[in-house]
């Protein structure tokens, strides 16, 4: 037997009292809305910090409180919490731990007290990370890439306190990954259910899975970075500070190597984007298949395709050091690997494309983002292509065309699959379905709008208008037309910004007043659609796992009239359903017999 | 539970048996229990940590400006009047070497389910691992003594104190968490715990935990001591 099915021998017990069922709690579900909910709140402070600078960018001294050490501030901030602690928490503590056990048919996570755990670390993470906000002098205002020495040197705003809370909080939040990630690696190796081989699961899963390896293999490279950081800043250490003089005096400093930070850094920055990106191709790819009603194109492929771009995003983080001075033999080298990445990529755009190919489109909310995912990642993707090229890249690098690149493709796209992602999984969640209109209108406004914001940022940077200033006045080389594109950029960031309380609204308000959704909305195959309660109970599954019979994509499969198979129904369940074919309609009930019964549509 | 990948000794050849394995449903790796195959990763992960510690320290050591100090000349001894390069890092590795030994035992008696040798094992082993946290720290506080400090070194390069209390510092944190690890679990061991239960694998995950935080202090040794 299995060390999975030794769930069938126990008892299910649940959690009585509200502590423990809601805040202490070890349900992968709680604390996976626990993690979203903290994600998204942070968020939502970077989200502000955003707005303030392209306050700053498109009306130059309109903010008074506004002045270059703030900015400055504002930008690493707003860099930090938007790729760490709210789309790296919130794919992987998020939709990873909600997704993972009930996709794959487990009861919960194989240590859920670990996993428990893991939260609170992310919790105190992301505490200290907003103390800095109040520490003297401020949060440290060195750059999301917090290169030394400017970043532990006198001049840099926060280098006192700011910087040190920072690294804290980041090794704190490793420590809560792993914790998490060990669990999500574990669960999906060796606590399947009945049925659920590796090549049936969904493409959801297999993106997380890997990036969390990913997650795994790539932050100790930053916790290393950051204990060193931290012995330069306190101990005074000369790991990265070599000898310089600041504000006229020599430092205490010299010998250390700060290109050494940046290979730590960029070896974990790099896999950071795939961290990021491999969940938004796995979930999207879900979306995708299930609103068009068709199989996803080349399942095999596409697990093989996360699993290159995973081992390759390791030999790769160098071309973010192209400037920095390097031997242009490694420039050549990190060059070939990133077009080669390319490959992989290009063809999971591909089989997206060839998915909606005489598929039945369903266009519902979560289909648009989906689809607004695809064009978005391409331009986003395509940039990528020029900037992997060392030639392309040293007169690009350090302009808007970078802000605009990695906005796009590892910014929006990712976030317009978080959405997509939140409006199918909802009723899951919640039992009720977001309000339709609200969604389309939130989804026209952030789609066209983050277009709006970052498509001329292209064209400021072929400019040469280079990013990472406080102030644009006063350069002879950047035209009038550049500033009136900069007040442009910034209403329309402005707009994107204000209509996410759309979202933010609908999400509270369908709680309540939401319509119904039954288990099974979607009529969608994968497992989590398929549990005995919606929202699942703890334990996910009552008294007995689900077996599995198949993959997660039957959809429109010819003979039968219903256009979908859950990967619960056997060979002969199927037999049946052929026979019955022509007469009587079939009901989810009848195929899946735990379907919710609360009234499908 | 542990026998199960004994069983299927199937015809087929390894290579196909793993991936029949990979292919399979419910487990990747048959007959693991979920602990095992957890403290696996975390080693890679950590294995990681290390890597990313030791390679820094190459780099500061080629960065450097000032003289990297002669480690034999550092690490030697004066015992009866003759000075002994690396004797005591000789012993403490002899020492730790000695305690994954003893805890390839104490797995062993575990699964033959005797209680008491294997407690005893395992607090031999704990005992190994204080007494090299123990020489580390006499260790430590002899390059104190001689005004090694993590920001300078009077005997050249300042780095080579930097790397020196980090990448020793944190290993010996593993080896002091390891030790309070062995000590909880041979405890338990010990009152029966995993008698009623039937299932002794905790000893061999600790084991595996124990056998890394070696296996480290031999790469540490090699790249920091000897070279």
């Amino acid at each position: 037997m299995a060390y999975a099915e030794l769930a069938e021998t126990e008892e299910l017990h649940e959690p009585k009292s509200f502590i423990t069922k809601y805040i202490w709690s070890q349900d992968h579900k709680v604390i996976a809305i626990q993690y979203s909910l903290t994600a998204i709140f942070v968020g939502l402070i970077a989200l502000v910090l955003s707005g303030l600078m392209r306050m700053q960018i498109g009306f130059p001294g309109s903010l008074e409180f506004m002045d270059a050490s703030t900015y400055y501030q504002a930008m690493t901030m707003h860099g930090m919490i938007m790729v760490i602690y709210l789309l790296t928490a919130l794919f992987l503590g998020g939709f990873g731990n909600y997704l993972i056990p009930l996709m794959v048919g487990a009861r919960d996570m194989v240590f859920p007290y670990v996993n428990m755990l893991s939260y609170w670390f992310y919790l105190v993470s992301v505490i200290v990370l907003i103390a800095s906000f109040f520490a003297p002098g401020g949060p440290t205002g060195a750059g999301w890439t917090l290169y030394p020495p400017q970043a532990i040197t006198q001049g840099t705003p926060g280098a006192d306190w700011g910087i040190v809370l920072m690294l804290v909080s980041l090794a704190i939040f490793i420590v809560a990954a792993t914790m998490g990630g060990l669990n999500y690696v574990t669960t999906v190796l060796q606590a399947r259910t009945h049925g659920m081989t590796l090549f049936r699961m969904p493409l959801a899963v297999w993106g997380i899975f890997v990036a969390t390896i990913l997650a795994l293999l790539a932050f100790p490279a930053l916790f290393v970075s950051a204990v060193m950081m931290l012995f330069d800043r306190l101990l005074g250490t000369s790991f990265f500070i070599p000898a310089i003089i600041s504000l006229g005096q020599p430092l205490d400093h010299q010998g250390g190597s700060p290109i050494l930070f940046q290979h730590l850094f960029w070896f974990f920055g790099h896999p950071e984007v795939y961290i990021v990106a491999l969940p938004a191709f796995g979930l999207v790819s879900d979306l995708i298949s299930t609103h068009a009603r068709k199989n996803i194109f080349g399942y095999r492929m596409m697990v093989w395709a996360i699993i290159a771009i995973g081992v390759l995003s390791f030999i790769v983080w160098a071309h973010h050091m192209y400037v920095s001075g390097m031997n242009p033999y490694f420039g050549f080298f990190f060059a070939t690997t990133t077009l080669i990445i390319a490959v992989p990529t290009a063809l999971k755009v591909y089989n997206w494309v060839l998915t909606l190919w005489r598929g039945s489109i369903h266009l519902t909310v979560p289909m648009l983002f989906a689809l607004a995912f695809i064009l978005t990642f391409l331009v986003g993707g395509l940039t990528g292509l020029f900037l992997g090229n060392v030639i392309i890249d040293v007169p690009l690098s350090d302009t808007y065309f970078v802000v605009a690149h990695f906005h796009m493709v590892m910014g929006v796209a990712p976030i317009l699959v978080v959405f997509g992602s939140i409006y199918h999984w909802y009723p899951k969640i919640t039992g009720r379905m977001l309000n339709e209109r609200l969604g389309q209108v939130h989804f026209w406004i952030t789609f066209l709008g983050t277009y709006a914001v970052y498509f001329p940022m292209h064209y400021l940077g072929f400019l040469g208008m280079p990013r990472r200033y406080y102030a644009y006045e006063n350069f002879e080389f950047i035209p009038q037309s550049a500033h009136d594109l900069n007040a442009f950029i910034t209403v329309a960031a402005l707009i994107v910004g204000v209509s996410q309380i759309l979202f933010l609204f609908n999400l509270f308000w369908s709680l309540k007043h939401g319509r119904k959704s039954g288990g099974n909305p979607w009529h969608a195959n994968s497992l989590e659609w398929q549990t005995p309660e919606t929202p699942p109970k703890h334990g996910n599954w009552g008294y007995k796992l689900p077996v599995v019979h198949r993959w997660a994509y039957d959809y429109s499969v010819p003979g039968i009239e219903q256009d979908y198979l859950p990967q619960t129904v056997s060979e002969e369940e199927l037999i049946r359903l052929r026979e019955s074919e022509g007469g009587q309609k079939s009901t989810d009930q009848e195929m899946t017999g735990n379907a919710d019964s609360e009234g499908g549509e | 539970m542990a026998a199960d990948s004994t069983l299927n000794p199937s015809t087929s050849s390894g290579w196909k048996q793993l991936s029949q394995d990979w292919a399979s449903d419910k487990e990747a790796f048959k007959g693991v229990p979920w602990g095992k195959a957890m403290m696996w990763i975390f080693l890679l992960s950590d294995t990681f940590i290390f890597s990313c510690f030791l390679v820094g320290y190459m780099s500061v050591r080629m960065t450097t400006t000032d003289p990297w100090p002669i480690p034999s000349e550092v690490f030697a001894l004066d015992i009866a009047g003759r000075s002994i390069p690396l004797i005591l890092i000789a012993i403490m590795t002899f020492v730790l070497i000695s305690s994954s030994g003893t805890m390839a035992m104490a797995v062993n008696f575990g699964y033959r389910r005797d209680r008491r040798r294997t407690a005893a094992l395992m607090v031999i082993t704990a005992m190994f691992g204080a007494t090299f946290v123990g020489m580390q720290a006499f260790e430590w506080s002899k390059l104190i003594a001689e005004g090694v400090r993590p920001w300078w070194n009077p005997m050249g390069a300042a780095q080579f104190g930097s790397c020196f209390f980090m990448i020793t510092g944190f290993h010996g944190l593993h080896v002091s968490i390891g030790v309070i690890y062995l000590l909880t679990v041979a405890f338990k061991v010990f009152r029966g715990d995993y008698e009623r239960r039937g299932n002794y694998q905790i000893v061999e995950i600790a084991g595996l935990y124990w056998h890394f935080v070696d296996l480290v202090w031999v790469f540490i040794f090699a790249f920091f001591y000897l070279w």
